[in-house]
């Protein structure tokens, strides 16, 4: 292969044992293609001087005979990760010259691995949005373009940087958070897949937060096989966050060959919405289809509160946000606009260093949690949240995963949906049932539309089930073939 | 359910976000609408039904009660916009 940016990680690491090329060789491919795709706007900080040193030394470790697991594999890290000593972000001006003194679990995880950081990724600022167009870095582009027409598209949000940089071949992997389908999402949208695990299943210290009862780490990567690989070195308990789970972290790739055979997929009617792209219907009829060609038993199951899970989601993570984005005060780390006394300094430094998208949500969640409305609004969702709940539970007595759309649209142009914040808000219709109830989830890609842009299906598992949701992925990704690449990642010179 | 732009100027208050009366107009239209989206809550049956507060069913983990960490002033102090004599330094507070 004359082309090191397009192996798979696996096809990488093999590669890299049988000294077919080096640690050194791949990492410069993946610089090279990223100086090339640099109108994309993945990076917010790129790391290429440290990337070139780090790849030195995992060559030296495959030399000893003592190369780590997923050593030499050049990936993008979400700017949401903490980064010892690297410019941490999380997409906004407030946070901006911010050098965290210690390293993310995750993040530490996949260095611990051997992998090598080429870059923080763009994403909507502190994760909230679902088009990277809320960045204070700017604009993510999609590598992807409808046929004859030139318009930039969104590559989807939050983890926007992320997705675009695997899918544009910049990166073998990369780094997401899903808080409501900000791994997920993104992965439709550039055609690649992502999972967001339970709930749980990886540490989030280090990781900005946005809404603590939700945010989840999870990898993205071509293929249902790398994703795999990177999950397993994120994956684990950590004592430095208390919901953080303890058990152990399986194999991830064991399994992945021993297809559906006698499992049981169910399809939920209630995500048949109104609105829906006719194309997206049609892959997931497919996708069903392909199931039930491999040997899976498929059932019609029921999630009834389907309806009011957006709603739930817009009381919920602002309330977390508005809480957590209390600490961002100019005063311990971060921008300071000086006021004339110290409540001046905090709204005038909280003024500048936010976004639109961010002030907006920090106020809803204020105003949710304020007096004489905590209850009527934030435990009025809390209790809803928990029907919601119970209707996962309740659907995973009659099967053992789900498949539903990933999201209602291809990707949209930018600008595209920016008339009302709750038409944006639409976007995750699909993915927020299963944050709100803690179940993992992932989006696999199986065609293209009619105007060629990749379509996304989505699997929803049992808690801690992510294996199963593997072996189907695999299964889904045998039957559908997906081969298509963005064509336009390259600019023309 | 709407509100008005009194009510937007008491939570950006509440928030410590500055808002110009230009913003206030923007926003009390666009929380009206979120807040719109967000009634349709009312709907749902709640009675009897708990507020969900973890999504994962587990006792928290204890640890022995020593001391972990710390002695890291000038980490924590790395990236304080203004500091001095190993303190954060606020705009005066006190008369």
């Amino acid at each position: 292969m004359t082309n090191l940016t397009n192996h798979t990680i696996a096809s990488a690491l093999a590669g890299l044992r049988k000294k077919e090329f080096t640690a050194v060789e791949l990492v410069d491919a993946h610089i090279k293609a990223s100086e090339a795709a640099r109108h994309l706007n993945c990076f917010i900080t790129e790391t290429f001087d440290t990337a070139r040193e780090q790849a030195k030394a995992s060559d030296e470790r495959y030399a000893k005979g003592t190369a780590l697991p997923l050593d030499g594999i050049p990936i993008a890290m979400k700017d949401l990760f903490c980064t010892e000593g690297v410019q941490t972000t999380a997409a906004s001006r407030i946070l901006e010259g911010f050098k965290p003194p210690y390293e993310s679990t995750v993040s530490g995880n996949l260095k611990k691995d051997g992998t090598i950081t080429l870059g923080k990724a763009n994403l909507d600022e502190f994760a909230m949005g679902s088009s990277n167009t809320t960045s204070g870095y700017g604009n993510v582009i999609n590598p992807w373009k409808r046929k004859g027409d030139n318009k930039d598209l969104v590559p989807g949000g939050s983890s926007g940087g992320s997705a675009a940089a695997v899918s544009a071949r910049i990166a073998m992997g990369a780094t997401g958070t899903d808080t409501g389908g900000s791994i997920r999402q993104p992965a439709a949208f550039c055609g690649i897949t992502g999972i967001k695990p339970t709930y749980g299943r990886c540490s989030r210290f280090g990781i900005v937060a946005f809404a603590s009862s939700l945010d989840q780490a999870g990898p993205f990567a071509r293929n249902t096989e790398d994703c795999a690989l990177l999950l397993k070195s994120m994956a684990g308990w950590d004592p430095k966050d208390s919901t953080s789970v303890n058990r152990p972290v399986p194999d991830y790739t064991a399994l992945l060959k021993s297809g559906v055979k006698g499992l049981k997929v169910g399809v939920p009617k209630e995500y048949r919405i109104d609105g829906t792209n006719p194309e997206i219907l049609e892959m997931w009829d497919k996708g069903v289809q392909m199931l039930k060609d491999a040997g899976a038993e498929i059932v019609s199951v029921s999630l009834p509160h389907t309806a009011y899970a957006l709603q739930t989601y817009y009381v919920i993570a602002p309330a977390e946000c508005s809480s957590n984005l209390a600490r961002y005060d100019g005063v311990r780390f971060g921008k300071r606009v000086e006021g004339d006394n110290l409540i001046d300094t905090y709204e005038k430094t909280r003024a500048a260093g936010f976004g639109k998208e961010v002030r907006r949500r920090i106020l809803i969640g204020t105003y949710v949690l304020s007096a004489g409305y905590y209850d009527a609004y934030y435990n009025k969702a809390r209790k809803v949240r928990k029907l919601i709940w119970q209707d996962f539970v309740n659907a995973y007595q009659k099967c053992d995963v789900l498949l539903t759309p990933t999201a209602p649209t291809p990707a949209f142009a930018i600008g595209e949906n920016t008339q009302d914040p709750v038409t944006m808000y639409l976007n995750d219709v699909f993915t927020i049932p299963a944050s709100m109830a803690g179940m993992p989830g992932m989006s696999i890609p199986i065609g293209l539309s009619g105007d060629g842009l990749p379509l996304g299906l989505q699997l929803l598992g049992k808690p801690f089930d992510e294996e199963t949701m593997f072996r189907v992925s695999q299964t889904l990704e045998d039957a559908a073939q997906f081969t298509a690449v963005p064509s336009n990642f390259v600019k023309a010179a | 359910m709407s509100i008005d732009k009194n009510a937007v100027t008491k939570i950006a208050r509440l928030a410590r976000i500055k808002v110009t009366e230009d913003e206030k107009e923007v926003l009390t239209k666009e929380l009206s609408s979120i807040l719109t989206m967000i009634a349709e809550l009312d709907k749902v049956n709640t009675d009897g039904v708990e507020p969900l507060t973890s999504v994962v069913q587990m006792q928290l983990f204890e640890r022995e009660d020593v001391v972990t960490d710390g002695g890291m002033q000038d980490k924590i102090l790395s990236n304080a916009p203004e500091q001095a004599a190993g303190f954060f330094v606020v705009p005066k507070v006190v008369e």
